[in-house]
């Protein structure tokens, strides 16, 4: 069956998405992406959505669903690289992903995740020393 | 009842056509209608020439009553060329149909002496007359609107594009000055040229001026949110600038919620934030 493939780059898993996004695959990567951020201890999911140019309200519910369930297995995620004609039809459908972070590509993308990581690794080293 | 013949008219306008024009021009020039300001005297004696010339084709055959046919196509593009350049002189539509209309005089008066025995035959030839008269007047009227309407439209469309500038102020910040009424076509326009512009510069933030917004409503407001939320979808961030007194004092009584956006009272103020935003800092002192 058809896959997206998670790369792991350090202490962040990578997802790129280059194939036509169906309902299946969708849920496919879901279940796939929380087992891996589970095993491989993941701090950060990078989720690149540069060549997905239609998108429709249960793609959108997916990507804020594996947002809300990343944080929830303590991983942060950023969205990178969507294109303007996504964004315009996500607002339209009242799907503004709130609390999902955003890049305008996969560069800024990891310099934001790590900027967020680092900020939550030292909130973490306070707390220890305290 | 079919359309009258108007033989007498057809053969007035082969006959006597020059004794006609001259007393046509000399009525013309003697109305109180008449603008010696906007148009010569020898353009008007030629403007009548060749209406009465295409006039007279028109009514050769005797069908008068349509006037969307083929004998009057002539009449149809002088009158055409007409309107549109005495509105570009200055004359307005009533202006340019009354030279139409004022034709009526001096035919009827020629009829009359022609047809001054036989007052049934004359009726029917003033009534033929009057009628074609009438329908090429205000054909005028209505080739002088289709102009406006042309014009209108394409000022329009220009306003429409030239109105949405999205402007680089800096490297990675994005400006885009807002001026004039808010609408949803427009409103649609600003956020997709906005959106390609992110895309295209690779800008973090985008400051979206509103001085030049006259007035805010609640769709004027949502748009704005609409294009800050797609902005930060795409991994941009968006600052609104130039929000004046009134407008604030609109947007709490509409209760539209703008506690998530980020709200400047002026451009420079915005990109003061935005210059801090992305790490960059303005030394007043710096050595060349």
């Amino acid at each position: 069956m058809e896959r997206i493939p998670i790369l792991k780059m350090g202490e962040f898993l990578l997802v790129t998405i280059q194939v036509d996004m169906h309902d299946q695959l969708a849920l496919v990567l879901q279940e796939d992406l929380t087992t891996r951020i589970s095993t491989e201890q993941a701090r950060g999911v990078l989720l690149d959505i540069s060549s997905l140019d239609v998108v429709d309200s249960f793609i959108g519910r997916m990507i804020s669903n594996i947002s809300g369930m990343a944080r929830v297995l303590d991983a942060e995620t950023v969205v990178t690289g969507m294109r303007p004609s996504v964004a315009i039809t996500l607002v339209e459908l009242g799907l503004p992903l709130d609390g999902v972070f955003t890049a305008l590509n996969v560069e800024r993308g990891m310099e934001l995740l790590r900027r967020r990581v680092g900020v939550d690794k030292l909130r973490r080293a306070r707390i220890g020393r305290a | 009842m079919s359309p009258p013949a108007l033989k007498t008219l057809s053969s007035l306008m082969g006959a006597d056509s020059a004794k006609l024009l001259a007393d046509w021009s000399a009525r013309q020039l003697s109305a109180l209608t008449a603008r010696p300001d906007l148009i010569k005297e020898a353009d008007l004696r030629e403007d009548s020439r060749q209406f009465l010339n295409a006039f007279g084709r028109g009514v050769q055959d005797g069908s008068a009553d349509d006037i969307n046919g083929p004998n009057w196509a002539d009449a149809r593009d002088f009158l055409g060329t007409l309107s549109r350049t005495r509105a570009q002189l200055g004359f307005s539509p009533a202006e340019t149909a009354t030279f139409v209309f004022s034709l009526k005089e001096p035919v009827f008066t020629a009829l009359r002496d022609k047809l001054a025995d036989k007052p049934a035959m004359l009726i029917d030839e003033l009534w033929g007359t009057s009628r074609v008269i009438d329908k090429l007047g205000l054909y005028t009227v209505e080739v002088f609107q289709q102009s406006r309407e042309e014009i209108i439209m394409r000022q329009q469309k220009e306003l429409l594009e030239l109105s949405t500038p999205v402007v680089k102020l800096w490297d990675g910040i994005l400006a885009l000055p807002l001026v004039g009424t808010l609408d949803s076509a427009r409103a649609q326009v600003v956020m997709e040229s906005l959106l390609q512009k992110v895309v295209d510069t690779g800008s973090e933030i985008a400051i979206i001026d509103i001085t030049g917004v006259p007035t805010v409503d609640t769709l004027v407001a949502q748009h704005l949110l609409k294009t800050v939320a797609a902005t930060r979808l795409m991994g941009a961030d968006c600052i609104i600038s130039g929000i004046r007194p009134q407008i604030a004092q609109t947007i709490v009584h509409l209760g539209v919620d703008l506690a998530d956006v980020t709200t400047k009272a002026t451009l420079a103020d915005a990109f003061a934030i935005a210059l801090e935003r992305t790490r960059r800092t303005i030394d007043n002192d710096a050595k060349p």
